[in-house]
Parts: structure tokens; sequence; C-alpha cells
């Protein structure tokens, strides 16, 4: 437990990155998570906008970047969608507020941790897509506990790796 | 205050971010506005939407013609070896089907004039865009397809998505390079089908599951799984007739208790799209190469049927085709036969030097005497037909117009069974058919007039003359083109045979001098008098329909044609009235408007002078059991045709219009 919690002063440390990391990475994953899904349709399960979201939330640590970025994504995959922009901005920036926020006080390098956060997020996220969407849109939409059980599962391994890969483009402190 | 923000700015933040994007929401999802204002977006939205798609579509474009590029380059290679045969044979095939696209094309403008008519509107596929899937919206929860043309490619929205397999969906969004494609697996997108079979209409809409199905369907135990789904065309998007899917199951609907939702299975593989087709024009708009198309397929067409219909006059000696090229010789000139596609049997053209072997010159069997000479033909001059040696009757030529030493024969043999009269125009024949006296003073031509013979028309009697002649009327002329000079038949006078009363008259073959007549018989006559032929003018009044000869054809034009109406050897030159013979007349076709069942058959009433000269040394009349009309309509033939001839001539009782020459002639008399 105490592993999870972040204790020194450089668990909290925030992460530099590059700028071109962060507006490359989400339009790749929206390029990805648009095409991948043309050839394979089975793809659309995952949630690369989201897992783009969650990790640079809990890398930057600011709540408000998170969820401001987590807004920008969400606003941008909703325009790849039929649905009206801010659907996935609502959520994904609630996602990056929450993100931003627990990774100030728990240690976001574990892998373990990452995953738990991930599982959790992608459920969350679920939950408040069906809110909106069946309550605000009033809008049809199957919930399926197995199905999202599911697709927690698949995201949180995807994103165990896709974090360890973008964790590549840290930029060193030397 | 200060504080109260910097301590609660990430919340603060948050709340602004959410609050700011639900009113977003609140105002896309306000209440839509008509149709011909509505937009899928707003214009803030759209702008948004369009920032979005057009940071995504490059990155998609590159993967896409990367992967193109790739997959491109090596199938290029393998199929550079086969490219140009394949060419060949494509372009081949692409003219057929430019062929059957006009015919396609021309059905489908008279299936929309019909529906004009119908006060329905229906579209058609006239001009599609190809286009390539780039992407999609990356959730299942929205079912959206993006494709590389926009609306510089003429891409509109709700513009039908279809492949070759069936309907993807309709277009929902358009920027200038790319357009959204809601797919019908979509909850919210919605296209009319129709099942096939059942005929069960419906709105076909995906389900949660991304699975389309008609949603609402009153239960109906016919449909079973794999009965095909089709468009309907009633929700003016999609073309009527495009496949769908076929049925997969049926599911009871939970919240329309007793209805229930078909789930379909999409004919298109919705999964794996590389290209699809967007519908980008439907109307009646025809371009002009479907225009040339369409000229060529009805030239193809019309080819077609001319040969068609040259195969089924060889093969159908019943049927010609009117438009078949007219020999030049005269003998085999059946234009009396006028009968506008009445049967014209295929001839030899006739012999320079006609002999007994000549056909048409060749007595009857029955009339010819075991061991006896034929007549001698005096070769120039004409051909004697059946100037058999065993004559029944013969009539001194005395009674014969020309007055020469023509001899008139008329053979009584058995009674045969009468031509049938079969109008191929659809046409009902006269009513009654009543021969008009013919005139004596008929205008002859010497010259030598083409021979026609009708199939099944042979020589009642002949008559020896100093020539041969041929009346011949031809279809719808008003002239009849001749007569031999000697024997003057009544077919170039005024022998008309006036439509009314169905009577039949014996052919006449008037044969004097070496000249030997034929009165044949037009189209349109259905029947022609009785006389013996054995005067020149009263013989064989045979008018055709609307000729008239020489002027006094009371027929109206484009009456029903005349098929041999003319019984083979009826009587012997005799009673005007026991010559009436009745013809079995098949009517093919419906009755004109104005036309009526043939109700009698009576005898004109009009002596021919020929046959007066005919009584007395002919042999007993024979009376013939008349042939009766029977109209192919299925109806039983009217009690009166059935009727005896009447022993006395009647007075004309055809109408005005069709006797004009009537009361001038003297009737039954020469002068």
């Amino acid at each position: 437990m105490a592993r999870l919690i972040a204790a020194s002063r450089r668990d909290v440390e925030v992460q530099p990155y590059p700028l071109i990391v962060f507006i490359l990475v989400p339009l790749l994953a929206l390029g990805l998570q648009s095409f991948v899904s043309l050839h394979f349709q089975r793809f659309d399960i995952l949630d690369l906008p989201l897992l783009v979201t969650i990790y640079f939330a809990i890398t930057r640590r600011n709540p408000i970047a998170g969820t401001l970025a987590g807004g920008m994504i969400g606003i941008a995959q909703d325009a790849l969608t039929r649905q009206p922009l801010g659907i996935f901005g609502i959520c994904k920036s609630i996602i990056g507020y929450l993100a931003a926020s627990l990774g100030v006080r728990i240690d976001t390098e574990s892998h373990v941790t990452r995953a738990l956060l991930t599982f959790g997020f992608v459920f969350l996220h679920s939950g408040m897509y069906w809110v909106l969407v069946r309550r605000l849109l009033a809008q049809p939409y199957a919930w399926s506990w197995v199905h999202e059980l599911i697709r927690g599962v698949i995201n949180t391994v995807v994103a165990v790796v896709l974090f360890a890969l973008l964790d590549l483009a840290k930029r060193k402190e030397y | 205050m200060e504080s109260f923000f910097s301590r609660y700015k990430n919340a603060l933040v948050l709340i602004a971010v959410l609050l700011t994007q639900v009113i977003g929401v609140a105002i896309q999802v306000r209440r839509p506005l008509p149709k011909e204002h509505a937009q899928p977006d707003a214009g803030g939205v759209r702008l948004i939407r369009y920032w979005a798609i057009s940071l995504v579509s490059p990155p998609e474009r590159l993967v896409h013609w990367l992967g193109a590029s790739i997959i491109g380059v090596w199938d290029n290679y393998l199929d550079l070896m086969h490219v140009r045969q394949q060419n060949k044979d494509l372009q081949a095939e692409l003219q057929r089907l430019r062929i059957e696209e006009g015919g396609i094309v021309e059905d489908a403008r008279q299936g929309q004039r019909l529906q004009q008519l119908l006060a329905f509107k229906e579209k058609y596929v006239y001009q599609t865009t190809p286009a390539q899937i780039i992407g999609t919206s990356g959730t299942e929860q929205s079912r959206i397809l993006s494709i590389n043309k926009g609306s510089k490619d003429g891409v509109a929205v709700d513009m039908p998505v279809i492949t070759p397999d069936g309907i993807v969906g309709r277009i929902r969004e358009v920027f200038p390079h790319t357009s959204q494609v809601l797919v019908i697996t979509d909850p919210t997108s919605g296209a009319g089908v129709i099942l096939a079979d059942t005929r069960i209409r419906g709105v076909l809409r995906g389900n949660a599951l991304g699975q389309p199905q008609v949603e609402r369907v009153m239960p109906d135990e016919r449909i079973k799984a794999g009965e095909k789904v089709i468009t309907s065309g009633g929700d003016q998007i999609f073309p009527r007739g495009l496949a769908v899917g076929v049925v997969d199951r049926v599911v009871n609907d939970s919240e329309h208790d007793p209805l229930v939702d078909v789930l379909i299975r999409p004919a298109a593989n919705l999964s794996q799209l590389d290209e699809v087709l967007v519908v980008t024009n439907m109307g009646e708009e025809v371009t002009p190469k479907q225009k040339l198309d369409m000229m060529q397929s009805q030239a193809a067409a019309d080819t077609e049927q001319l040969r068609a219909s040259e195969v089924l006059a060889e093969r159908l000696p019943s049927r010609v085709d009117p438009d078949a090229p007219k020999t030049d010789d005269a003998s085999t000139d059946d234009s009396d036969v006028e009968g506008e596609g009445i049967a014209r049997p295929m001839r030899p053209p006739s012999a320079l030097h006609p002999d007994r072997f000549t056909p048409n010159t060749t007595p009857t069997a029955d009339s010819l005497t075991p061991g006896a000479r034929l007549a001698p033909q005096s070769e120039g001059k004409g051909s004697i037909t059946a100037s058999v040696p065993k004559p029944r009757a013969t009539v001194p030529t005395g009674s014969n117009a020309d007055g020469g030493d023509a001899t008139e024969t008329a053979v009584a043999v058995p009674k045969k069974k009468a031509p049938e009269v079969v109008p191929d125009d659809g046409s009902r024949p006269p009513a009654t058919m009543t021969a008009r006296p013919a005139t004596q003073s008929a205008t002859t031509t010497p010259t030598h007039a083409p021979m026609v013979t009708m199939p099944a028309t042979l020589p009642h009697t002949t008559t020896t003359a100093g020539g041969t002649g041929t009346s011949v009327r031809p279809a719808t002329t008003g002239s009849a083109t001749s007569v031999n000079g000697a024997a003057a038949h009544s077919a170039v006078g005024n022998g008309s045979a006036v439509p009314g009363t169905g009577t039949t008259q014996p052919r006449a073959t008037t044969s004097a001098g070496g000249v030997t007549t034929t009165a044949t018989r037009p189209a349109g006559t259905t029947s022609s008098t009785a006389s013996s032929g054995a005067s020149a003018s009263g013989a064989g009044t045979h008018t055709p329909a609307g000729n008239g000869a020489t002027g006094n054809g009371t027929s109206p034009a484009g009456t029903a044609a005349v098929r041999a109406a003319t019984p083979r050897p009826t009587t012997a030159a005799g009673d005007a009235a026991n010559s009436a013979v009745k013809t079995k007349v098949i009517v093919d076709g419906p009755l004109p408007a104005g036309a009526k069942k043939p109700a009698t058959a009576t005898n004109p009433g009009q002596t021919d002078p020929a046959t007066q000269t005919q009584r007395t040394p002919t042999t007993a009349p024979v009376q013939k059991k008349a042939p009766e009309l029977v109209p192919d309509d299925g109806s039983r033939p009217p009690p009166t045709m059935l009727q005896k001839p009447k022993p006395q001539p009647q007075p004309q009782q055809t109408p005005p219009a069709q006797t004009q020459a009537a009361p001038s002639q003297p009737q039954g008399g020469r002068r």
C-alpha cells in the first residue's frame, strides 16, 4: 500500500514532456482509433483517447491541465461521431481532473497503480457516458456489465503497455 | 475572495469546463428546425467538427494512402501480366453493360412516368460517386464512417451510400473534402425497408448492439430467417429495391410488447468496407451519355425485333412481315392481301415460261380426268388455268364481257372447308359483307397484272380469254391494279364487297382467249359475293378494304383482312342465291370500337350478272354449308350466322356510307 502512495518529493514531481508530444500523441490516438477501427471493428472497444487523457493527467499531476486536455481530446473525439460535441468532452474532462488529482496523491509510476487507475477510470467513463446519453440526450445505449468489464480489462492491459511506451518520451533529467 | 478562487481553482475550472460543455450540448440538442432549414449541426458546432476532422483526416488519408500504395504496387505488379487482356475484356463488358444500361434507364423512365400517373414518386439511381472509407468514429456507440469525398465532389447531405451488395447508410455531414456517413447500424439512422416475401414494411434502425433491425413490426409467423429485405423507397432517401440484408431472427420488442423487432443481417459487409458508392443523382435527369446508350439500345432492339419478325415470317406461313422488302416480281406481289400483317406465304417467283408444273396453274386433282390431255398453253399470252377437259359446267362465252370466244367453265366441286379469315390487326371484320353488283363497264387494263393468289384460295371458275390478267387490289390503295381486258372482272368495276353482310363470294378466275383472270381477294374484306365468274362484271367482287377497285370500293380501310375467305371450288355458276356460301371466319383480336360482331352471313341479294348467265347451263346449284364466323374471344357465334341463305336477293342493307356506288348500279344486271 505504501508503494501506491506518493511519499517522496520525487514521486510527486511533474514529469516534463516535449510540447510536440502533447500535440501529436492525442492526434495519433484519435487517428489510430478512427483508422484501425475501420479494418478491425472490434478495435473500437479500445478507447485510446481516454488512455492518453489518463496518462497525461497522471503524469502532469495538474488538475486544470488534465481537465482542459481531457475536454479538448473529448471534443475532438466527439467531432468524429454523430453525437453532439461535448459528450466525450464532459466525460474526459472529469476523468482528466480526477486522474490529475489522484496523481498528486498516489504513485503513478507503478504499473499496478496505473492498471488500477485505468480500470477504474474506464469504468467511470462508461458510467458517465451512459448517464449523459441516456439521461441527457435520451438516446438508446445498452449497458452490459460483462461488456464493460471486458472493456475495462482490455483497456487496462493496453494502457500498461502504452504508458510504458510513452514513458520513453519523457525528457531525461541529468 | 482571492483565497477562495486560489483554493478551489481546480474545482472551479472543472465546473466551468463542464458547464460550458453542458450548455454547448444543450444548444446542439435543442429541437430541430423544419426539414428545409434543418442542418445536422449549427454553424459553430459544424466549425468545431470540421476542425477536428481536418486534424484527423490528413493522418488518416496519409495512412490510407500508404497502405493503399503498398497494396497497389504489389497487386499491380502481379496483375500487369494479364492487365492487357483484362482491359480488353472489361472494355467489351463495358460496352455490353452500357447498352443494357440504356435499356434499363428507359425502363426506369417508363416506370417513372407510370408512377407519375399514380402520383407516386420514386427515385432511381442515376449517378454515383465512388468513395473510399478513410475512417470511422472510433467508438462503438456511434456508427459513423468517414469518406474521402465531400461537397467539392458533389456529395450532399442525405445522399444514400451503397455498395453493390447493399446499402450502407446515408451522408450525415459534408465537408469540402470529406463526409460522414451514418451507417444503418446506428441507432439514430433510419431506412424504409420491406420484407421481400411477406411484403411487410418497416423502419430499419440499428440497435444498441450495432445490429440493424426492423422495429415495431406486427408479429407474423411468415417472417422466417433468410428472407430478403430490400429498401422500400418510402424514406425518400434510398432508392427502392436495393438490397438491405436478410432476416436473422425475430425478437420481441420489450418496450412495445405486442410488437416484434426483426433483426437483419446486412447484405453489405459493414465491418470491412473499403469503397462505397454515393448516389449523387436520383431523378429524371438523363445524361447525354445515357441518351446515347438509350438510342443504341433502341436501335439494337429494333434490329432484334426485325430479325425476329423475319424468322417468324419464315416459320409461320400465316404471318408475314409487313416491313419485308417486296420483290420486283409482280406475280409474287401479294400486296392486295393488304392485310397489314396478314399472312402471305412465301412463293417462288413466277416462271417466265409457265407450264403445267408452274404453281397455281395446275388444276385440281378432282377436276382432272385420267388420260385426258391438258389444254395447250399459249406461250406469251398467258396461261390457261384449269381449263380442264372435263368441264362440268361450261358456259358459252357469249355472256362474257368482252364478247370474245372466251369460254367459261364452272366446275362444281365438292364442298370444301372455307379458308379462315384471320385479321391480325386486332380488328374484327365487318359484321356483314355484301357484294355489290359490279358494273360491266369496269375499267380494264390489258396489261399483265400481277398474279396474286392468296393462300388457300383457288379459282372457282375459270374463263378463258385472250390474255392473262389478274385482278389485283393492293391494300389501302384506291385502285385495282388491273384485270384482264377480256374478262373485265368486276373487281375493277364497282364490285365492292360492302362490309356488313359477311357474305362470301367464291373467287372467280376468268379465262378468255388465253387470258386468265384471277380475282383476288384483298385484305379487309371478309367475304365476297358468290358468283360464277362467268361474266366479267360481277364476278369476283372482292373489294379490298379501302381500295375499292376503281371507285366503288366501299369497304373501310383497316378492317379485318381477309385470309382466303373464298372456298376453293364452290358452286357452279348458277343462282346467286344458291351460290351464297358462308365462310368460316376466324377473327383474331378484339372488336374495334364501332364494329359489331359478325351477325349474319347473308346473301347480298345482288345477283351478279355473271351468275345469271350461268344459271341455265350449269349444274344444279349446290347448297353449301356456310362457314361460320367464329370470333376468337371465346364467344359463341351469334345464332344469326347460322341462318340459311336467303332465296331471294335482298336489298342492300349496308350503311349508306359504305354503299356509295350501290344505287347507281343495277342489281345483278349487265348493261
